[in-house]
């Protein structure tokens, strides 16, 4: 069975995702002038902001899930607080937005999307991966996440439960895996070094420490 | 799906020495935001193509990071970067100021008349 947490609350009134800012709307200007001009495509652009996004974005995340690996208090208070405890690590959105963490457990795992748009936890995971905007993930996120997980390889028994995380403008969603078997004794950069992006997103798994050699 | 979540090598590019390009450790640029990349990639892509030279860029890039009034943190590098290429597009005759400009509304427009839950399309603004 699946749950979906809407977090998209009638309480925001109109205020919403579709809305651009200035620079968001200019680069959106530049992008259609120089499509039509044929000298640019969509996707070799997406091609370029993959590349940097999968190599450089994702270590801020790790840390966090690495600490909360090792440090219980400071797992206690991502679970109670996770924009504090985020941005005590000096990782802060530029747009204000809330953090909230959600934990996988034996019996529950987390995944999330937007199915607006692509909001995304900037901070701690850079750029949004290609496959996170694309509207097949974004519809099929909710009605078959376990279709959609699988097709990133993972398996889950049908006993675990999965539950959807609807990312908003306002909060956004992290997931700290399970700790990978056979890391007892490991300090934070070695766990750091299991936790890759997919598995914040919920679409993976840490590695197990064999994984990594 | 799983096909995408392959690391892509990075491209190396001459404007990766543009001044002030924010950096990690590793020397590889950071966005604080999806529409740097994307107006980083724009560059890097029209400077491959030949539509301008190193020099041009470097130039266009330096008259606005040293124009009066930017942000004491550097957190408006970007905000640079895309008025040095908008500067170059509307040089180089590729589109006109006002015509860039009636494109930023646009996409505004069609942003504000975009449903909840579909995504932002030009054709949406109600004005085009």
């Amino acid at each position: 069975m699946s749950e979906h947490h809407h977090g998209h609350g009638d309480d925001h009134g109109h205020h919403h995702d579709n809305h651009l800012t200035d620079m968001e709307a200019r680069v959106k200007a530049l992008e259609t002038v120089l499509t039509e001009k044929g000298l640019i495509d969509p996707a070799a652009i997406d091609a370029i902001v993959d590349a940097y996004e999968t190599k450089v974005g994702p270590r801020n995340g790790a840390r966090v899930v690495a600490k909360a690996w090792s440090d219980a208090d400071f797992a206690d208070w991502l679970r109670r607080d996770a924009t504090a405890a985020i941005a005590s690590l000096g990782f802060t959105g530029r747009q204000g937005e809330h953090m909230r963490a959600v934990f996988n457990t034996p019996e529950t795992h987390n995944l999330i999307v937007c199915t607006l748009c692509s909001c995304y936890p900037w901070a701690v995971l850079g750029l949004p991966p290609v496959w996170y905007k694309a509207a097949p993930y974004r519809s099929r996120a909710v009605i078959d996440p376990r279709g959609v997980l699988a097709e990133f390889g993972l398996e889950l028994s049908p006993e675990k439960k999965v539950r959807v995380w609807d990312s908003t403008a306002e909060l956004r969603y992290l997931v700290v895996p399970e700790r990978p078997e056979g890391t007892d004794g490991f300090g934070e950069d070695a766990l750091a070094e299991l936790v890759t992006r997919d598995s914040m997103i919920g679409t993976g798994l840490a590695l197990s420490p064999e994984g990594v050699r | 799906m799983n096909t995408l979540s392959s690391t892509p090598a990075l491209p190396r590019s001459p404007l990766l020495a543009s001044a002030e390009l924010p950096r990690s450790r590793e020397g590889d640029p950071v966005f604080a935001e999806p529409w740097q990349a994307v107006a980083f990639a724009m560059t890097v892509r029209l400077h491959e193509q030949g539509v301008f030279s190193w020099s041009e860029w470097a130039e266009a890039l330096s008259a606005e990071l040293y124009k009066p009034g930017r942000r004491a943190d550097g957190s408006d590098y970007y905000d640079c970067w895309v008025a040095a290429l908008s500067r170059l597009v509307t040089e180089l005759s590729i589109a006109s100021g006002p015509e860039l400009e009636a494109l930023v509304t646009s996409w505004q427009r069609a942003a504000e008349a975009t449903p909840h839950g579909t995504p932002i399309a030009l054709a949406n603004d109600p004005l085009r």
